[in-house]
């Protein structure tokens, strides 16, 4: 932008100037201009203002707590529709394991279950979802595994369900084990882990299959249930989930093999370890509190219990509530608002639920099962 | 700046530096520039800034991966679980062209059977043609591809109970199984046979066009010893294997994009006719002609003039609709690379980048040959 | 005849025939329904097996369709029991395959409102009026006052739209100074909206001093813009005691409807000024606009959306976040700005040159010969495109529910994961309804465009 100012002859220079007032008025031109820019740009800003500012949220930069308790809520991604572990009614309410871990933190943020939001969000932007801080936390049947937990830019704060990808076939097959699927044609969804694990599973044994990969759950059962292919395969207690949608489910049985590890978990963002934290203990407490019998029904007797395990739990003993930065009772209202963890398991996913699934490896270690709480102390 | 000068010098009073027009056109023009850049720059920075906050590796070395999950769709290009992402793409593309090509094929002859037949003096396929028109284009093409892919796969009979033809492969609802052709050495004279047969047959087109085509390779048939049989699909467990196959997911999309299109292409047909004048018409008639060679040598001719931007347009849409296999399993491009490969890599910038670019390539492509066979029949016309 | 006849031969003949004969009726095979169907159906014999042979597409099928819609459909319930069979553990009888309008029936407050709070349906009610309100009277060629008819349905509606819908309340706590100036809260956000409004009204001055055109109209102007721009703001910050309704339960038609619309109405300003700037002689502009309107053509609209959803918020500050429909709304009013260009371009161009010459000659500035020659008249011509890309973003919207959103179509697959009314017949149900939904919609949109295209074509010619 460089004026050959000097160059402009004089008469016309006195016209520039008069109207610009003053002698440097040829000068000032590309200052003016600059500061015409500089206002369009102010112009734009409070523009786009006005055009997002209701639907403008922003997001957590560093302390994602002091931003959930400036908000007032907890915003929690989660599928769109699994039955059991986060799906919506016919009133819209969400229900599901997932939910209920949301549900807990915002009661030990809160002491408030309800005040928690939900996201749903698809396989392909859950992750993206969260680094940019749209939700706060991912609870998402999400499997842990180290490059997501690495190279994404995202933190898993514990299992909270441990499931393994299997197998579901028509009984009229007569298909009794995994390694007899050679040449079959396998339904999955895509992006997520089952498609790698499928491909791995049929290559190390050496047999042959053809993938059709759907972007969605229910077009997979849709093309199940038509008979496109011989096998569907998501993790287990996703195939007991979808199952009750077959025109007839007594037809079809899921195959004892599991063929992957899949931890199933809630993620949080890296570089936060308070809210890490959080939401560490979160589900930590719920499996202690099972562990030590406290139930969503006999906390308050609990309360008054001599045990000092279950007295630093709910707070009666020890600070360990402002340690995470949240108040003492804590635990307490995860309990007496969602339940422990076996009540939780049981409400959604457990026999009496239409996915009738036991809890297995889900039970507590001191049962044989994989859930394992580090002490309160 | 030189402009500023040469106004000032020319003398012209009181011209305010606002109101000369070539000054405020290279002011808006820099502002343009300066804010577009800004606002690039802006982008680029922050997204710098979150992929390093977020630890996302970012560049284009993910394509030499490996990519680990399988894709059940690939005619031409080689693919297995072992190989890179790269070649995930390649297969993407493949298949996009493959469908979008068969599709703009299918949509041309449905979209002018129907348009002429809009036009027909026969009133029930007259109202036949107008209702296939006003139903298709009516619903959005997703609900389209949904209705076609399941009632195709409601249609087709059970894996256990295939429909056999025999020599000619067999059908069922995991797809069409064909014969699949094998080629036994020496085989190769049979291709170069083909091609000379062909390339004579230009040369020479006058004559025997079809004889020298079919007539050379099978000489080289009959000389190298018979090298080409057919592998006919065999039954397992899981129904057919092997043979060459057409799959019920590239036929739901297929029939789901070429008659949606065919709806808008038979729309684009019928203007194109009713915009010849009918004096065409009836002068072709009082020379004698016959209703189709009127059609056929004088109508439509004059009508693509006027057909082929338009058409042009809708061949855009369908290529650029293809992107909806994403939602019926059929591994196009968005599918296996925008979907898929987003997803195992967590790289979104660069994965979308050359996914657009990709379609933008293929859309300028054919915009570039629609013009240039729209000024070749131009030429033939005049 | 007669008149040739010789008057010796008249005389001659014994009889002469004085009246007209009756007109015959013409032969059965030439008129009526069977005159009609030999003319129209079996003229030759092509034409004959064509006949048979679209009556055969037909009653292939038309008749099964009834069949399941209509006929076998199911039309009480309470639950899957009603659509299924016996081995289903439901009532109908085995072989049964028909609709479940229980079903919709159940869902279709969830179909039009998506996950709304019941309790706020009026507001989304109010919004629908409200649109309806403004749209009816604009679609009819007779009414006047078209003008304010505009103004409300661009300017109030939208306003009104986004605080019954959202329920206003937003938050400003300023925008412009430095925090450490003035701590963020209401009274800061006035601060710098007057700061603001000043700065611009000193730049508005500037120009026109610069211009030498009479300073304080357009000083006015810019002051009146912002103060319209502060109402609005305000309006949007007012506490109606309407509670917040976050975007994520918004669903079915009415995010189709948002989308569609909102989509429309941010895209026929950006298509104007594309338009305009296509044509303009300014190569940067140009080339800019070549660039936005080519590139956006030419990539499918899913992309776009994908890019929304997973691309956009990487390039955001850190910290900051656009809601999902928001984002959508972006990348879907982008995308749709660039058709909307080309449409008004189309109808710049069909103007003839007298107009252009004919407003220069005038000595109108580009802006005024614009706005009050050129394009009123050029888009006049456009409505029906108008109209068409409105029909053809209508049908585009459902795919936003490939990135999650529950638009209606979204809504609707989203209950198929109920176990209460599961059943076979459940989805093909679903998608049947909503084919006649969007049909009903599109196709009255499209006969609107028609109408248009007839009504603005006389004289044109």
């Amino acid at each position: 932008m460089r004026r050959p100012a000097n160059r402009i002859p004089d008469a016309s220079n006195a016209a520039v100037a008069t109207l610009l007032g003053g002698r440097g008025g040829k000068n000032k031109q590309p200052g003016k201009q600059k500061r015409l820019l500089f206002m369009k740009r102010e112009i734009l800003t409070a523009a786009m203002g006005v055009a997002v500012a209701g639907l403008m949220v922003t997001g957590a930069s560093a302390a994602t707590l002091d931003d959930v308790k400036a908000k007032g809520f907890v915003q929690c991604g989660v599928s769109q529709g699994l039955p059991g572990f986060s799906n919506p009614d016919d009133q819209g309410n969400w229900s599901g394991i997932d939910v209920d871990l949301c549900k807990a933190l915002a009661a030990a943020v809160f002491g408030d279950a309800t005040k928690v939001k939900f996201t749903p969000l698809s396989a392909k932007e859950r992750f993206t979802a969260l680094q940019s801080g749209e939700v706060d936390l991912l609870s998402r049947n999400t499997t842990w595994t180290m490059s997501r937990d690495t190279t994404l830019g995202l933190n898993f704060a514990g299992v909270n369900y441990y499931d393994g990808q299997g197998f579901m076939v028509r009984k009229s097959l007569g298909v009794k084990s995994a390694l007899e699927l050679s040449g079959a044609s396998v339904c999955t969804n895509t992006g997520t882990t089952t498609e790698l694990n499928v491909a791995d599973y049929f290559r190390a044994n050496k047999m042959e299959y053809e993938i059709v990969a759907f972007e969605k759950a229910d077009e997979v059962v849709a093309a199940y249930d038509a008979g496109r292919c011989d096998v569907y395969t998501t993790d287990q207690s996703g195939l007991y989930a979808q199952r009750l949608k077959l025109t007839n489910p007594d037809e079809h049985v899921v195959l004892p093999e599991i063929i992957s590890k899949e931890p199933l978990g809630p993620a949080v963002r890296q570089g936060d370890d308070q809210w890490f934290d959080i939401v560490k203990w979160t589900h930590f407490a719920m499996v202690n509190a099972e562990e030590l019998g406290v139930t969503k029904a006999n906390v308050d007797e609990m309360a008054n219990s001599e045990n000092p395990e279950i007295k630093r739990l709910l707070g009666k003993e020890g600070e360990f509530g402002a340690a995470i930065g949240l108040s003492n009772d804590w635990a307490y209202n995860i309990i007496k608002q969602v339940g422990n963890y076996a009540e939780v398991f049981d409400a959604n996913v457990g026999p009496a639920t239409p996915l009738a699934i036991a809890r297995g490896k889900n039970d507590l270690w001191t049962r044989g099962g994989l859930q394992y709480a580090p002490p309160i102390r | 700046m030189a402009a500023v000068e040469h106004a000032s010098a020319g003398g012209a009073p009181k011209v305010a530096i606002f109101n000369d027009p070539r000054i405020r056109g290279a002011a808006i023009q820099i502002l343009l520039v300066v804010l577009i850049v800004f606002l690039i720059w802006g982008m680029v920075s922050n997204a710098a800034t979150n992929l390093a906050r977020a630890g996302i590796a970012s560049g284009f070395g993910f394509l030499n991966v490996t990519a680990g999950f399988g894709i059940n769709i690939s005619p031409f290009v080689e693919y297995s679980e072992t190989s890179s992402y790269g070649r995930v793409y390649l297969v993407g593309l493949q298949n996009t062209l493959v469908v979008a090509i068969t599709g703009i094929i299918l949509a041309t002859v449905v979209g002018f059977i129907v348009g002429i037949a809009r036009l027909s003096t026969n009133w029930v396929v007259s109202k036949l043609a107008y209702a296939f028109v006003e139903v298709m284009r009516n619903i959005p093409l997703l609900l389209w591809i949904f209705i076609w892919y399941f009632s195709v796969l409601r249609l087709l009979p059970d894996k256990a109970a295939p429909i056999d033809f025999g020599p000619f492969g067999l059908l069922n609802i995991a797809g069409y199984y064909a014969p699949k052709a094998v080629f036994g050495p020496g085989a190769g004279w049979i291709g170069l046979a083909l091609l000379a047969g062909i390339l004579a047959s230009i040369v020479i087109y006058r004559w025997a066009r079809a004889g020298l085509i079919v007539g050379l390779p099978l000489v080289a048939y009959v000389l190298t010893g018979f090298p080409l049989s057919f592998e006919l699909p065999t039954t397992s467990r899981f129904g057919p294997r092997g043979g060459a196959r057409i799959y019920p997911e590239f036929l739901g999309l297929l029939v789901a994009l070429s008659f949606y299109t065919a709806a808008y292409i038979a729309e684009i047909v019928r203007a194109g006719i009713l915009a010849i004048s009918h004096g065409q018409t009836e002068a072709s008639y009082a020379l004698g002609m016959r209703r189709g060679h009127t059609l056929r040598l004088v109508i439509i001719p004059q009508a693509m003039r006027v057909i082929i931007p338009p058409l042009t347009n809708q061949y855009l849409n369908l290529t650029k609709n293809s992107s909806l296999a994403v939602a019926i399993a059929y591994p196009d491009l968005v599918s296996v690379f925008a979907g898929t490969t987003l997803n195992q890599t967590g790289q979104a910038v660069e994965v979308l980048l050359m996914t657009m670019l990709t379609y933008l390539a293929l859309s300028l492509l054919t915009s570039l040959f629609m013009n240039w066979f729209n000024a070749k029949m131009a030429l033939v016309e005049r | 005849m007669a008149n040739s006849v010789s008057p010796a031969a008249a005389a001659a003949a014994a009889y002469v025939r004085r009246d007209m004969a009756p007109a015959e009726p013409p032969p059965i095979t030439e008129a009526g329904v069977i005159g009609w169907m030999r003319k129209n159906l079996f003229s030759s014999i092509p034409n004959t097996i064509l006949t048979l042979f679209s009556i055969y597409l037909v009653w292939i099928i038309v008749p099964p369709l009834l069949q399941f819609g209509l006929f076998n459909a199911v039309w009480t319930g309470l639950d899957r029991s009603a659509c299924t069979n016996a081995a289903q553990g439901g009532l109908q009888p085995a072989g049964w395959f028909g609709a479940c309008w229980p079903y919709v029936g159940a869902y279709v407050e969830q179909f039009i409102y998506g996950r709304y709070p019941k309790g706020e349906y009026w507001r989304v009610n109010a919004v629908f009026f409200l649109f309806a309100a403004g749209l009816v009277p604009i679609l009819m060629p007779r009414l006047p006052y078209k003008g304010l008819n505009a103004a409300y349905l661009f300017g109030v509606f939208p306003v009104a739209a986004f605080v019954l819908l959202t329920g206003g309340h937003i938050s400003l706590d300023g925008f412009l100074l430095p925090n450490f100036v003035l701590a963020p809260s209401f009274a800061k956000f006035i601060v710098d909206f007057a700061v603001l409004a000043a700065l611009v009204a000193l730049v508005a001055f500037g120009i026109a001093r610069g211009t030498e055109s009479p300073a304080w109209p357009m000083v006015r102007g810019v002051l009146m813009a912002m103060g319209v721009l502060l109402a609005v703001l305000l309006v949007f910050a007012a506490d109606l005691g309407l509670s917040h309704v976050e975007t994520e339960v918004w669903g079915g038609l009415l995010v189709t409807l948002v989308i569609a619309v909102t989509g429309i109405v941010a895209s026929l300003p950006l298509g104007i000024l594309l338009a305009l700037g296509r044509r303009s002689q300014m190569p940067a502009v140009r080339l800019f606009c070549v660039i936005f309107i080519e590139f956006w053509r030419g990539v499918p609209l899913i992309t776009v959306l994908f890019m929304s959803s997973v691309m956009l918020p990487l390039f955001l500050p850190e910290g900051v976040t656009f809601d999902k429909l928001l984002r959508a709304l972006i990348g879907v009013a982008l995308f749709s700005a660039a058709y909307m260009a080309e449409v008004v371009r189309g109808g710049i161009q069909a103007l003839p040159k007298g107009q252009y010459e004919g407003a220069m000659a005038l000595g109108l500035s580009y802006w005024q010969m614009m706005q009050k020659i050129i394009l009123p008249q050029a888009l006049k011509l456009v409505i029906p495109g108008i109209v068409n890309s409105f029909i053809a973003l209508f049908k585009d919207t459902t795919l936003v529910l490939i990135i999650g959103l529950f638009d209606f179509l979204g809504m609707i697959q989203s209950s198929y994961t109920d176990s209460k009314w599961a059943s076979p017949v459940q989805s093909l149900t679903g998608y049947l309804f909503a084919a006649l939904v969007f049909w009903a919609f599109c196709f009255g949109m499209s006969r609107y465009s028609l109408f248009m295209e007839r009504r603005l074509d006389t004289g044109r010619r």
